[in-house]
């Protein structure tokens, strides 16, 4: 997909992708069918620029065509470079400027818990984000709220824009600061789908606070020439580059 | 200068909140650690379990809002005119209007009627960054009456909205009817117009008086609704009147007299001067006395309303 735009972030999308995978295949209460089920669970991508694992997931789970995947960030496609809600309905949220997606998702977990909804609202963050300020008031309204319906997942990548994150702005003890917020908090590999299931089946039964989930992850998980590499946050593949990362993957452009 | 009773928009402001918590029980309202000031008090103190108190985080007071209004609610937030369209700015572009959430932002301490806070806390600059933000709303209320009417009014729709109170009480000087896009005459005249929003339209009726005292009629316009904006009425105003004087507590460069301009520009122009905040920052004072130390004293209007009638050839 980043491929055919020319740009995006496959880095961040390959990192994110079995945590978004496990919860639109597996977690999350949706309806394809009946996209607008207002009992439905949420999923906010505070992280927007992983726009492309999102797509995929929602393409492949029914909400929509497919084969408009390649035309992510071409003028008049739904598929916009960060996620639009409005453009693409399948997205809970309207995201791109970071620390503002986790906010939204405390807004649904207080709405859901008002109207006496069982939707559950899960936020999935980055951690280039966790320096932002704004992130860590929403982390702080998550937990003074104590929404139990709420579950934060960081795609502890270690990787941003410019470098590592411990770098740059360091954010550990990340899980230390996540408790000290109130949340239940697990860490775990964020490549092994037992290890993410079993997780947000603790979440689920887990009462009286909202849960984090540190996912340690690979940055261009997949892809051996893009794992790791910080190169590889903004920056598209040529065509050998995607042909081999597509290979490498099971897959052909 | 004619002796009018003060009302406090603030306490407009709750207590249409109240009218609408009543009328709808999914609204809610978020504040940020002002709630006394802003007098969202009043709803929470009626509806605590739907009133949110976030404490001292304006930008994610916005977002928070934004994921409450997706799941069809309509919410209001308040806190100070400068944390919500400045603080805040880039969580209401973001969250609030790229996603166009059903959210209400009623922003108090507008301009600089805030007085002893000083510059920092005188928003002078909200029109601007508020009216540029494809999809938003903009109300700016003269009075309690009309507070309480736009309170109401924005609640008829679906789709963001910023209102800017002052927090000072000002004169009742409307009828208490507010409709979105739609200007209010308040004053009938053809030698000029004077289109006043906030706190300057009691000024501006003052202004016409006198000028009515020197044989000069002046019609005056409340332009509460900034956004969508009564281009026709200016325009009228314009062909009927031939000269327009605008008078706000904002920033001259980017405020409402920028928008008569240009709203007469391209149609009818006619010669258009501003009353309002030179490009500064404000400082701490009595307010009233700021208001005319930065030149938005009634002598200041008349002697521009006089430099326009000169400019018509109305006078000599």
């Amino acid at each position: 997909m980043t491929y055919h735009a020319g740009s995006g972030h496959p880095g961040g999308s390959l990192s994110v992708t079995d945590l978004v995978t496990a919860l639109v295949f597996h977690e999350l209460r949706i309806d394809p069918e009946h996209p607008d089920w207002p009992d439905r669970d949420r999923l906010v991508l505070s992280k927007g620029h992983a726009a492309p694992a999102l797509y995929s997931a929602l393409a492949h789970r029914g909400f929509f065509d497919p084969k408009i995947l390649p035309s992510l960030r071409e003028l008049g496609s739904p598929l916009q470079g960060h996620v639009d809600h409005r453009k693409l309905p399948a997205v809970e949220a309207s995201t791109g400027c970071l620390g503002q997606g986790i906010g939204m998702a405390v807004g649904m977990a207080l709405d859901a818990r008002l109207a006496k909804r069982p939707s559950r609202v899960y936020a999935i963050i980055g951690d280039g984000e966790c320096q932002a300020g704004l992130t860590w008031e929403a982390l702080m309204a998550g937990g003074h709220y104590a929404l139990d319906n709420m579950v934060v997942l960081l795609d502890r990548n270690g990787l941003e824009t410019d470098g590592k994150t411990e770098d740059l702005m360091g954010i550990e003890p990340i899980a230390d600061k996540f408790r000290a917020f109130r949340y239940d908090t697990l860490e775990i590999d964020g490549h092994d789908f037992s290890a993410i299931i079993g997780a947000l089946s603790h979440a689920r039964a887990s009462k009286g606070h909202p849960t984090a989930i540190v996912a340690r992850t690979v940055k261009g998980k997949g892809v051996s020439f893009m794992e790791n590499k910080h190169a590889w946050h903004g920056k598209a593949p040529n065509r050998e580059e995607a042909e081999r990362a597509l290979a490498e993957l099971g897959g052909s452009l | 200068m004619v002796e009018r009773k003060t009302e406090s928009l603030r306490d407009a402001y709750g207590q249409a909140l109240v009218e609408l918590g009543e009328r709808d029980p999914t609204l809610v309202v978020l504040d940020a650690d002002l709630s006394g000031s802003t007098r969202t008090a009043l709803f929470g103190k009626r509806f605590p379990e739907r009133f949110f108190n976030v404490g001292v985080m304006e930008p994610t007071m916005m977002t928070i809002a934004s994921g409450l209004a997706l799941g069809g609610r309509t919410v209001y937030a308040s806190t100070f005119a400068v944390f919500a369209a400045g603080q805040a700015y880039n969580t209401v572009r973001q969250s609030v209007c790229y996603n166009r959430a059903n959210v209400k932002i009623v922003a108090t301490h507008g301009g600089l009627l805030v007085g002893g806070d000083g510059g920092t806390h005188q928003m002078l600059e909200d029109i601007a960054l508020m009216r540029s933000l494809p999809g938003m709303t903009v109300v700016v209320p003269a009075d309690g009456p009309s507070t309480r009417a736009a309170t109401l009014a924005i609640a008829a729709f679906e789709g963001p909205a910023y209102v800017r109170l002052t927090r000072e009480n000002l004169p009742v000087v409307t009828d208490g009817t507010f409709t979105l896009g739609r200007a209010g005459q308040l004053r009938e005249g053809s030698d000029l117009t004077i289109v006043a929003i906030g706190a300057m339209l009691g000024r501006a009726l003052d202004v016409a008086e006198e000028l009515h005292q020197a044989g000069v009629e002046a019609r005056v316009l409340d332009f509460a609704s900034i956004k969508p904006a009564d281009e026709k009425a200016l325009i009228r105003a314009a062909r009927e009147t031939g000269a327009i004087l605008t008078m706000e507590e904002h920033n001259v460069l980017t405020g409402l007299g920028t928008l008569v301009a240009s709203a007469t520009a391209t149609t009818y122009p006619v010669p258009v001067r501003q009353v309002g905040v030179p490009d500064l920052f404000g400082e701490s004072g009595d307010p009233w006395k700021l208001l005319d130390h930065y030149g938005l004293s009634q002598k200041r209007a008349l002697d521009e309303a006089w430099a326009l009638l000169q400019l018509r050839g109305k006078v000599s």
